[in-house]
């Protein structure tokens, strides 16, 4: 008898209707009063919040200054484009190199952290790189940042598509997206991730089984901060320029805000669902009031109090109702066929 | 030679000392009981055995190496084992993935990133074993908190025993448990003494008695009496300490 539970599926339903949803957007957008651009945005922070979710909800190591490293990204896509001429995937894999490398010298000092301790550094670390962004005029731009970041065009064997329209360089970032998914859905799954979960768990037990505790939450911060670049990278290009918000205070707490609103905390789903709610709340709220973060900062505040899993703990405490409910359904006539027979 | 050599161990917290002069030699094959009055320094002296904290002073020696100061992942994959008083689980796994998260293998396998834990079948099999040995044969499949009590100490020793150690300590393995958990854990221990060399702190005289073929005991941070369960009754020392008389 095998006793391993059921592997994780190759293509599961949840990743399929994302990925079927996201792809027939561009036909439907138009028709629902949304437009390309937006759909650009929402993918560029599902791959950004799943990045942050690898550490908050899978290793249960709390990063409050992530947009530094989602800045990183964007800076360093830009500073390859423009002082060292590089192309579009020259550019991604400067900002991912740079991103990881910025993430592994914070992590070497955060790692041997936990809880609040783990928090306030992360959060230190990442002001740093802000007002790095901010005072080193000489490479950064200053408070302008790096403008005229071009898209460069996708070269494959030869062929060559421009990314300049909205809705070329959505498919390409979907592209993008769908890749950083399929890597991280296999990661949860690995014996690194199985890992990397119990140490959330239980960081000392997992010491005394064996488990190199400290080099499982570098490298967790590493990968995380890596895929964090990438979602900045692209987002240099999506506004064909980077500048020092991307790396504030606030921006890292927007990642936060999807993640535990979507539910990063019970499910690998919630990321995604976090960064369409987000992303469309300001811009739907954000038509009728300045104040939209107001009311987003109550509906956290109401999320965070009385369902702190988020959208995906409501939907798994829902279907734990209905299990309950088809139970206690079954159960009478389940008595009533013994009573005949 | 003996299998595990502690030579004179001290270790403070402050001004406080805790350890005096801590001496302790187990062979193998040996199960060796540890007892003395709460306070006496016995948690401490495994947690400084097992590479929680480090000696201020004295050496720790496991099967001819100087293991002292190690961390207690080092400690870990020397072959040493350890089960904790107070219940130590991956709370949100199942029974089989705790067992399953501490097996060599996968800690060998740590680093492949892109392969599924579920389809390494072999490493389920050997946890499986492991839980059919500490009685939770049943249970693979159950969420480790919604384990009963003395379920979760059986588990909690199953996760000890996935590292294949050398040497198991464990640390009051029947706390809490019932006069019939108690006896199941006696069955247990026996079996697994067959095995694995052990170490056991335990306040229960009956439960340490019956199975230690040594016992040490500990107080004011030192080994004050050694010998075997029989002789130590009979031992001046421990009947005059409370320790004797629940014994008696």
């Amino acid at each position: 008898m095998s006793h391993s539970p059921a592997p994780a599926s190759l293509l599961p339903v949840p990743m399929v209707c994302t990925l079927v949803l996201l792809a027939s957007a561009p036909l439907w957008l138009d028709a629902v009063g949304l437009y390309q651009y937006l759909a650009v945005e929402i993918v560029i922070w599902m791959i950004f919040a799943l990045a942050h979710n690898l550490l908050l909800g899978q290793g249960g190591m709390p990063s409050f200054g992530h947009g530094a490293y989602f800045g990183v990204g964007a800076y360093a896509f830009g500073l390859c484009q423009q002082q060292l001429g590089a192309e579009l995937l020259g550019g991604l894999a400067g900002a991912l190199l740079a991103a990881a490398a910025a993430g592994a010298v914070v992590a070497c000092f955060i790692s041997h952290r936990r809880g609040i301790y783990y928090a306030l550094l992360t959060i230190a670390f990442g002001q740093v790189m802000w007002f790095v962004a901010i005072k080193w005029h000489a490479v950064t731009g200053g408070e302008d940042g790096l403008l005229k970041i071009a898209r460069p065009p996708l070269r494959v064997a030869g062929l060559e598509w421009s990314l300049a329209s909205n809705e070329a360089f959505y498919a390409f970032v979907l592209g993008v997206f769908a890749l950083v998914l399929v890597f991280l859905w296999r990661l949860v799954h690995s014996p690194w991730g199985r890992v990397l979960r119990a140490i959330k768990q239980n960081e000392m037990r997992a010491a005394f089984v064996g488990h190199n505790v400290w080099l499982y939450k570098w490298s967790a911060f590493v990968l995380s901060a890596a895929l964090s670049g990438v979602a900045g990278g692209l987002f240099a290009m999506a506004q064909n320029s980077a500048y020092p918000n991307v790396m504030s205070l606030h921006n890292s707490g927007f990642v936060v805000m999807m993640v535990l609103i979507g539910g990063g905390l019970v499910s690998f789903w919630g990321p995604v669902i976090g960064a369409v709610v987000f992303i469309l709340t300001r811009d739907l709220l954000g038509a009728y009031t300045d104040a939209w973060l107001l009311w987003y900062g109550l509906v956290f505040m109401a999320v965070v109090l009385f369902q702190p899993n988020g959208i995906a703990g409501m939907w798994q405490v829902w279907q734990a109702w209905r299990r309950r409910r088809a139970a206690t359904a079954a159960a009478p006539k389940a008595a009533a066929r013994e009573r005949e027979a | 030679m003996a299998l595990f050599e502690a030579r004179h161990l001290h270790k403070r917290f402050g001004g406080h000392v805790v350890l005096e002069d801590i001496s302790l030699s187990v062979e193998a094959g040996e199960l060796r009981g540890i007892m003395g009055p709460n306070g006496a320094g016995k948690t401490t002296c495994f947690n400084v055995l097992t590479g929680r904290y480090k000696p201020d002073g004295g050496t720790v020696m496991f099967d001819g190496r100087d293991i002292t100061g190690l961390s207690p992942r080092e400690v870990a994959r020397c072959g040493i084992s350890r089960s904790f008083q107070i219940m130590n689980l991956f709370d949100e796994y199942s029974a089989i993935d705790n067992v399953v998260i501490a097996l060599p293998a996968v800690r060998a396998l740590g680093w492949s990133v892109l392969r599924d834990l579920a389809r390494q079948s072999a490493a389920y099999d050997e946890a499986a074993t492991i839980l059919q040995r500490v009685g939770l044969a049943g249970k693979e499949g159950a969420a480790s908190r919604s384990l009963s009590y003395g379920e979760r100490r059986a588990l909690e020793i199953g996760v000890s025993l996935a590292a294949r150690p050398k040497l198991l300590f464990l640390d009051e393995p029947t706390a809490g448990l019932g006069t019939e958990g108690t006896a199941r854990l006696a069955d247990l221990v026996t079996t697994l003494k067959q095995q694995v060399t052990i170490v056991i702190i335990e306040h229960d005289m009956r439960f340490l008695f019956a199975l230690a073929d040594r016992v040490s005991v500990i107080h004011w941070g030192q080994v004050i009496a050694e010998d075997t369960p029989a002789n130590l009754r009979a031992n001046p020392w421990v009947q005059r300490s409370s320790l004797g008389s629940q014994t008696a």
